[in-house]
């Protein structure tokens, strides 16, 4: 492939996003934003493994047999999870109780050995870089997305800081529970794809079957 | 073994993996087209969790966690930096094994797995159910029916989400929801429905 650095960053944010299109790594997506700020940290910490484990790989990737290559795939993803997993304990105690096992599962999420196995054994070590920095800035988007929808209508805050003041406290709007609990997390994705693909006529499915209409009705 | 049934009946409804975790959303969202591979898929997940959480639980108890090596003589060793490494490494090498075991003693079943075993390494539900496990501290026993639990409960949620869209697809939907969106509506309306059940007491 001859992209230049710029499309290779750029391209996975709406064009080519890693949930929206890719259907990878919606596992975390979901169950994470039900703030803004334990969102924004799970973006951080994604980017930062599949950057560098594209890096790693690539680096290495004349010198793995194919046979194992997902087991040392594997070993250095998980072993960059546990630095992340100690850095968040050490320095955001209480985000990371939050994130509970979320941090741990970056392991077996899809963008991370998506990534790995589709760009970074082919491509030299700056382009993964910036794969995998793209990559995880398209996965950010999503989240920060969602986190702010749900934080802000489920709780009447972003960030902590009140936006809506609250009827409970005196303020005018009465929050909406719903979008705390898992179910709005499908809804507002499903309804994110659609937004995306009304603007982006080529991601549109065809459907399996087309339904037609009789004679009579069409005279 | 009230508490243990009481565990079952949570696992499977009340703390879903697939529905109220989102855990295995991948695979769960990409191979549910068609209620008999879903089905398939699930009876894999259900084997494989049955082994590797009770597996991890042991591993866990008499190797990483704090303390845990005093039978070697090392009482203040805390190994646990190393649980998501060593889990991912059990995790491979027991669906590895059984792949193997399958394919030597059970042919008919290895040929109906087929394809799935491998994708259940990268299956966040299996890593999960082992995390969970060492977050809330559960004992051998208490590990074997959480395993057993949450695997049958993320097949329940996939075979019936398989059903859903087998029907689904005569439907007329929108052009932009077609796929994907309309999946994730649905799915949404399935999690609605199973937090009715978290609402029973045991």
């Amino acid at each position: 492939m001859s992209d230049t650095p710029k499309k290779v960053l750029l391209d996975p944010l709406v064009n080519n996003n890693p949930i929206a299109l890719q259907i990878l790594g919606i596992c975390s997506a979901l169950a994470v934003t039900t703030a803004l700020n334990t969102a924004i940290i799970m973006s951080i910490a994604l980017t930062f493994v599949v950057a560098f484990s594209n890096l790693f790989i690539s680096l290495i990737r004349n010198h793995i047999p194919s046979s194992i290559r997902i087991i040392v795939q594997m070993t250095i993803i998980a072993s960059l999870v546990i630095v992340v997993d100690q850095v968040l304990q050490a320095f955001a105690y209480d985000l990371s109780k939050k994130l509970s096992v979320f941090v741990g599962l970056i392991i077996t999420n899809c963008i991370v050995m998506g990534r790995a196995e589709a760009f970074a054994m082919k491509n030299g070590p700056v382009m993964s870089f910036m794969d995998g920095i793209g990559n995880g800035l398209g996965y950010s988007l999503i989240l920060i997305v969602v986190g702010s929808i749900r934080e802000l209508f489920g709780a009447g805050s972003l960030l902590g800081y009140k936006v809506l003041p609250l009827a409970s406290e005196g303020g005018w709007y009465v929050p909406n529970g719903m979008m705390l609990l898992p179910p709005s997390a499908f809804f507002i994705i499903g309804l994110f794809i659609w937004l995306v693909r009304s603007f982006k006529k080529d991601q549109l499915e065809a459907p399996d079957y087309k339904i037609q209409h009789s004679h009579n009705e069409a005279t | 073994m009230e508490a243990l049934i009481s565990l079952f009946v949570r696992a499977v409804f009340i703390e879903n993996l697939a529905l109220a975790f989102f855990l295995g959303m991948c695979t769960f969202l990409a191979v549910s087209k068609k209620i008999s591979t879903a089905l398939g898929l699930g009876i894999a997940v259900i084997v494989v969790q049955v082994i590797t959480v009770p597996a991890n639980n042991l591993i866990y108890a008499f190797f990483l966690k704090s303390g845990a090596l005093s039978w070697a003589g090392l009482s203040d060793t805390d190994l646990t930096f190393l649980v998501f490494i060593s889990f991912i490494g059990v995790i491979a090498a027991i669906v590895q094994i059984l792949e193997m075991v399958l394919d030597r003693f059970f042919p008919a079943l290895y040929n109906a797995l087929g394809v799935f075993l491998p994708l259940i390494t990268v299956n966040c539900a299996i890593l999960g159910g082992s995390l969970f496990m060492v977050e809330r501290d559960y004992n051998f026993a208490e590990s074997v029916t959480y395993g057993v639990g949450s695997g049958v409960g993320w097949a329940l949620a996939i075979t019936a989400l398989a059903g859903i869209r087998e029907k689904l697809k005569y439907s007329d939907v929108p052009d932009g929801l077609q796929g994907l969106g309309i999946t994730f509506i649905t799915v949404g309306l399935m999690s609605l429905g199973f937090m009715a059940f978290s609402g029973i007491q045991l």
